[in-house]
């Protein structure tokens, strides 16, 4: 068991708190972060699907990209400061309401995947885009969409900050009596919210299958902000391991891993996040493929397996029944909710139907596994009632 | 009998020619809920340092390395079912082989109690 230096690693906000949380600190995506706290990983796992799971995910990229000279014109400045960011994603942000978060990728010319993120239509001001990023390309990101921007609109980070993810079945009734009016939110929308003369800006989104919240405030208030959220018995601080296995067992891809820039939308089972506007316009990065492949000339998807006997992790590889390699893993592990081994990985469109039957090589040895349609465990979003 | 250390945490309890082998309690710790343990078959001819057997914990695999060299004489079969065991009783109900030691010399130079303690404080 290898230790790491703590060397050149950046801290967020709460590095004091997690420390004194019992949070054991690991290398992630150039920070210092907890990977679990005492009760440990399936404690932690088990506590967010049935109650409330505070994370620290401050790492990632928090921007906003407000127009230069907005008209004040709400309609027309949306649709401006969308077209900056439109030409390098495939989701439709012109038609986004205020209000509205969006789930979306940043493509390259090859229609393989830059990056995974959220983008936001402010509520408030007209010409301003809430954009979230992943830690480890938010560099690239934020550089990609500072050109695209020029001198039309500003790109100001927020990665000082701190990020909070508030995931599990009570998360709104513990967020509700620290922020009222979030349960007005449904599930991808976000707005402004205020704590002790604080902004906090809340978003219905998360990346574990339940309802939750991300937070994102000054970092001088968020120990504030935190222990208000600990305070309640209802919530405890989880840490990555079990953001990890929370997010597998969601089916939920993760950038690095299962997504990168070879894989297209298609490939990874994100065609939702290619819009139907953009589609039609194929207008985007990569828009031959990925128009391509959604016609079906596909040559590997990313499928679920419930892995039989020791977990089949990233790398591993996925054999067919007679034994021949077909594909790979790409993220792996043991789902607490099932008691069992579950993975993702890529493998031909043939091999790819729900109930066929393969094989993982682990540590040279093949064992039993089936393609299960994703997520392995349900999700359980917080949609409203289409009025 | 005696109970020798390994500095990457395996103990062996050395009963005549016989050892068990398993990790520590501060091993365990280290790694968190164990969800699958893959053993060695018995009869496997082990070196000094060779990998026995995978500990996996819901985050990562992590390898056992045999303290001694010698032949598995018999595996504890109840990790398979339950390896929570190794988290719960790592040196009682969770140890994980038996191992016929074919040189004895070599548990002379494992580290003891009080050496091995030292290293994990």
């Amino acid at each position: 068991m290898a230790s790491s230096s703590a060397q050149d690693l950046k801290t967020v906000p709460l590095h004091e708190r997690h420390l004194a949380l019992g949070g054991r600190m690991v290398p992630f995506g150039g920070y210092s972060l907890p990977v679990q706290y005492a009760t440990g990983i399936m404690a932690e796992h088990k506590w967010t699907r049935e109650h409330a799971g505070l994370f620290d995910v401050s790492h990632m990229g928090p921007a906003f990209l407000q127009l230069t000279t907005p008209t004040g014109d709400a309609e027309a400045d949306h649709a401006t400061v969308a077209s900056i960011l439109e030409p390098l994603i495939c989701g439709d942000i012109t038609g986004l309401k205020p209000g509205q978060v969006r789930y979306t990728l940043l493509l390259n010319e090859g229609g393989g995947i830059i990056d995974d993120l959220m983008v936001a239509r402010s509520p408030l001001y007209p010409g301003s885009l809430y954009i979230v990023v992943n830690a480890a390309t938010k560099e690239n990101d934020f550089a990609r969409i500072a050109q695209a921007a020029g001198n039309r609109a500003k790109l100001t980070r927020a990665d000082d900050g701190a990020l909070l993810a508030l995931q599990g079945p009570e998360a709104v009734a513990v967020l509700s009596s620290v922020l009222p009016g979030v349960e007005e939110l449904g599930f991808m929308e976000y707005g402004p919210f205020q704590l002790q003369g604080q902004t906090v800006i809340a978003s219905r989104s998360g990346y574990t299958g339940e309802d939750g919240f991300e937070l994102l405030c000054p970092a001088a208030f968020a120990t504030t902000l935190l222990e208000a959220l600990l305070a309640d018995d209802r919530v405890k601080p989880i840490g990555l391991g079990a953001r990890d296995s929370l997010r597998l067992e969601a089916g939920l891809p993760l950038y690095g891993h299962d997504l990168d820039e070879t894989v297209s939308p298609i490939e990874a089972g994100l065609g939702f996040a290619v819009s139907k506007r953009r589609r039609e316009l194929a207008d985007f990065p990569g828009a031959g493929r990925i128009l391509k492949e959604r016609d079906g000339a596909l040559s590997r998807v990313r499928v679920g397996l419930i892995v039989e006997g020791a977990p089949a992790r990233e790398g591993a590889e996925i054999l067919d029944a007679e034994g021949n390699p077909v594909g790979v893993v790409t993220s792996g592990g043991f789902a607490p909710s099932l008691g069992k081994a579950i993975a993702l990985g890529f493998v031909p469109p043939p091999y790819a139907e729900p109930g066929t039957g393969l094989q993982v090589k682990v540590r040279n040895r093949a064992q039993a596994a089936e393609v299960v349609a994703t997520p392995f465990v349900a999700h359980r979003y917080f949609r409203k009632a289409k009025s | 009998m005696t109970t020798k250390f390994t500095p990457d945490h395996e103990y062996i309890r050395v009963e005549g020619s016989t050892g068990i082998v398993g990790i520590t309690p501060y091993a365990q710790e280290q790694l968190g809920d164990i969800v699958f343990v893959d053993l060695p078959t018995v009869g496997k001819e082990l070196k000094k340092g060779d990998e026995a057997a995978v500990v996996e914990s819901v985050k990562a695999a992590s390898e056992i390395y045999a303290p001694v060299s010698g032949t598995v004489t018999e595996i504890n079969s109840a990790l398979s079912g339950e390896p929570g065991l190794v988290n719960s009783a790592p040196d009682s109900d969770g140890w994980m082989f038996k191992i016929a030691i074919s040189d004895m010399s070599e548990i002379d130079k494992l580290l003891d109690a009080d050496s091995y303690h030292e290293l994990t404080l």
